[in-house]
């Protein structure tokens, strides 16, 4: 297997944490919501997940439950941040620390544990290709991921539902004045962010690198929200997004088999300093951002 | 038109005006009430209550050994927290402060790692300038992403710790090791002339907590009386009012985050220069995150953060204590850092805000 190949057959499953994550939170700050703790909330889905497919409970627990648990999490920031109306930026750091804390806390006599992952399926023929076949051969976790993303991605294109989560993230004030509930639909969306960050995390600590150790989500969270602004907001571009970090991720990989002469520690930050680079390249074009931005992102809303 | 939905919850309503009373006691109530809920897990994860209060918030005060650690551990998150709020306060969101601390460390620490045998009073000094000089560097390159990029600097200055982890990782396991160090990742000890002069005999408090409280001061005075502080804080509260009067945000957000860094910086250099005197990986049990919830449990204002960052202190402290005697894992603390910053959010909003139950609305004649 070739470097290439070896990047096409993983970039999905790499990919599948940053999506998650980063899809959930589009959701929030479509409603005008930025909820910066996501890296905890990730935690805390990762080793709830960890904790129950190491008992015994199965992967579709696992990931259920991680679900719940990161989007209680998210609740108490809506709670907070929607409900008291507390500065965002600092609610959602708050948020981001407690779950890392519970993610160590609940996980410390797991550490260095590890439990399988999930079995790979291949698309029969399409598999057979050479060179992309590997794109698939993967696991029941990536084709679901791969179909919520069509699906939130038609809801946004097509149904009033995504048609109302914008107004509401583009004006409040005029959507209440219709007759929506802001408050209520705001918390709906940080709810379901919370819950997709959890299988983010579960994705990541069950399925990908199927072992506990403190820490695991490395940033992941972080580079979910720069993601967001990476895809403007937009469902596709989003995907591109996550599956250029895939790759990126699996590229410290390969090139630590070809036994480059790069310190690891270089290839590890490979991640965070494209994060860097892109979004000074994306940000830089002020005209993009403001035709895809959200107005009324991270203001609490007042009637 | 009313949303029907919110009916039976209760509104929040501006207050007239905010009491000074209420903003006062509302970090200590925060407090409060985040040490019973914390106390609460721990009784749910089985451990004794009663000796973890002793151990986490009443050891830390029994003697003044363990006080004068106290005192140590609240210099960094001290002067990190007053230059992260000045920046808060104009609304520019460092949260970076852990790499800044790193890079400080690192500047510091060549001194001594290049020159093991430079003896004179001036090394000290001159690596505490350094590090701070380090930590400006590195915060500013979050500075030119967000002023000429327009990229979060938020988003920015996390990646940018992330990347000065690695970046410590790298020099302490490869070209900064010590070769007499039976592989592990730190560099030499330092000379003795590296070492800043210690304050109190028998204690490991040093000269740089005076330098920490004089600075503390110095952003009391800038913040509160000069007129770039004002400018500072007029664009944090109100954006266009600033630029109407010719307030440049740019040079808002460049000085906000060269002072953040210059403060991180002298912390991380403060820190290898005095208690720990070597460059190691542990340099920082995250006193960059935590400084964010000293600065914000402070009111962003400079003698609240003094008295917030000596409650943090006794927090690392007293963590560290009820490890020992009360078999609390470390993590708790960091539970315990983000439920008061959770709990200090909701105590704030009481000060600007009162409910209003759906009856009680009712029978007001307003």
């Amino acid at each position: 297997m070739n470097a290439i190949e070896f990047i096409l057959a993983g970039m999905l499953a790499a990919a599948t944490p940053f999506l998650l994550a980063a899809l959930g939170e589009m959701v929030v700050e479509r409603a005008g919501v930025l909820n910066l703790g996501v890296e905890g909330m990730m935690a805390l889905g990762a080793v709830i997940a960890f904790i129950i497919v190491y008992h015994g409970g199965g992967h579709v627990l696992g990931f259920v439950a991680a679900g719940l648990a990161s989007a209680i999490l998210s609740l108490l920031f809506a709670v907070i941040a929607l409900g008291f109306r507390a500065n965002q930026v600092a609610t959602g750091l708050a948020i981001g620390i407690l779950g890392q804390g519970l993610s160590a806390l609940f996980g410390k006599t797991y550490e260095s544990l590890t439990v399988t992952g999930l079995p790979k399926l291949a698309v029969p023929g399409l598999s057979e290709i050479p060179v992309i076949g590997g794109l698939f051969v993967q696991d029941a976790a990536v084709w679901l991921t791969l179909a919520a993303t069509l699906g939130i991605w038609a809801v946004f294109a097509y149904t009033k539902v995504g048609l109302v989560i914008r107004a509401i993230g583009e004006n409040p004030k005029a959507a209440h004045a219709i007759g929506y509930p802001v408050i209520a639909i705001r918390v709906a969306a940080v709810a379901f962010g919370g819950a997709m960050a959890g299988f983010a995390g579960a994705y990541a600590s069950v399925v990908y690198t199927p072992l506990w150790a403190d820490g695991m989500i490395a940033g992941r969270g972080w580079i979910a929200i720069a993601l967001v602004v990476f895809g403007t907001w937009l469902t596709g571009r989003i995907f591109l997004g996550a599956c250029l970090f895939g790759a990126v991720s699996l590229m410290g990989l390969a090139a630590q088999a070809t036994a480059l002469d790069v310190p690891s520690q270089l290839l590890s930050s490979l991640p965070y300093i494209v994060t860097i680079v892109v979004l000074g390249i994306i940000s830089a074009d002020r005209r993009l951002l403001k035709l895809n931005g959200v107005a009324s992102l991270g203001e609490p809303f007042e009637r | 038109m009313t949303a029907p939905t919110t009916a039976f919850l209760p509104t929040l309503v501006r207050r007239e005006r905010a009491s000074l009373l209420a903003a006062l006691i509302a970090p200590p109530v925060a407090l409060a009430v985040a040490t019973a809920l914390n106390l609460a897990l721990y009784v749910l994860m089985g451990r004794d209550p009663v000796a973890v209060v002793h151990a986490m918030l009443l050891e830390p005060f029994l003697s003044w050994a363990s006080f004068s650690e106290v005192l140590l551990k609240a210099g960094p998150l001290l002067l990190i927290a007053q230059g992260l709020a000045i920046g808060f306060r104009a609304k520019v969101f460092n949260i970076g402060a852990e790499g800044q601390f790193i890079l400080g460390a690192i500047f510091a620490s060549s001194i001594p790692v290049w020159f093991p045998q430079a003896t004179g009073q001036w090394i000290w000094p001159l690596m505490l300038l350094l590090g701070a000089i380090g930590g400006a560097l590195w915060a500013s390159i979050t500075a030119f992403w967000r002023v000429r990029l327009n990229a979060s600097e938020i988003l920015v200055s996390l990646m940018l710790s992330l990347v000065a982890t690695q970046l410590l990782n790298y020099l302490l396991l490869g070209p900064w090791k010590d070769p007499a160090g039976f592989n592990f990742p730190q560099s030499v000890m330092f000379q003795y002339d590296a070492m800043v002069p210690m304050l109190f005999a028998g204690t490991r408090v040093n000269v740089s907590l005076i330098l920490t409280i004089v600075l503390s001061l110095a952003a009391w005075v800038f913040m509160q009386k000069s007129f770039t502080g004002y400018k500072l804080q007029v664009g944090g509260l109100a954006p266009r009012a600033a630029g109407y009067a010719g307030f440049s945000e740019g040079r808002a957000i460049w000085l906000s985050l060269l002072i953040g860094g210059f403060a991180a910086g002298l912390a991380g250099a403060a820190e290898v220069a005095g208690p720990l005197g070597q460059l190691q990986r542990s340099i920082s049990t995250g006193y960059g995150y935590a400084a964010i919830i000293v600065a914000y449990l402070g009111g962003l204002h400079p003698l609240g953060i003094i008295a917030s960052a000596m409650v943090m202190a006794v927090l690392y402290i007293g963590g560290d204590n009820a490890m020992v005697s009360a078999n609390l894992p470390i993590a708790a603390v960091r539970v315990f850092q983000g439920s008061l910053l959770l709990a200090y959010l909701v105590a704030v909003a009481f000060v600007r805000y009162r409910l209003e139950w759906p009856r009680a609305a009712h029978r007001s004649p307003s």
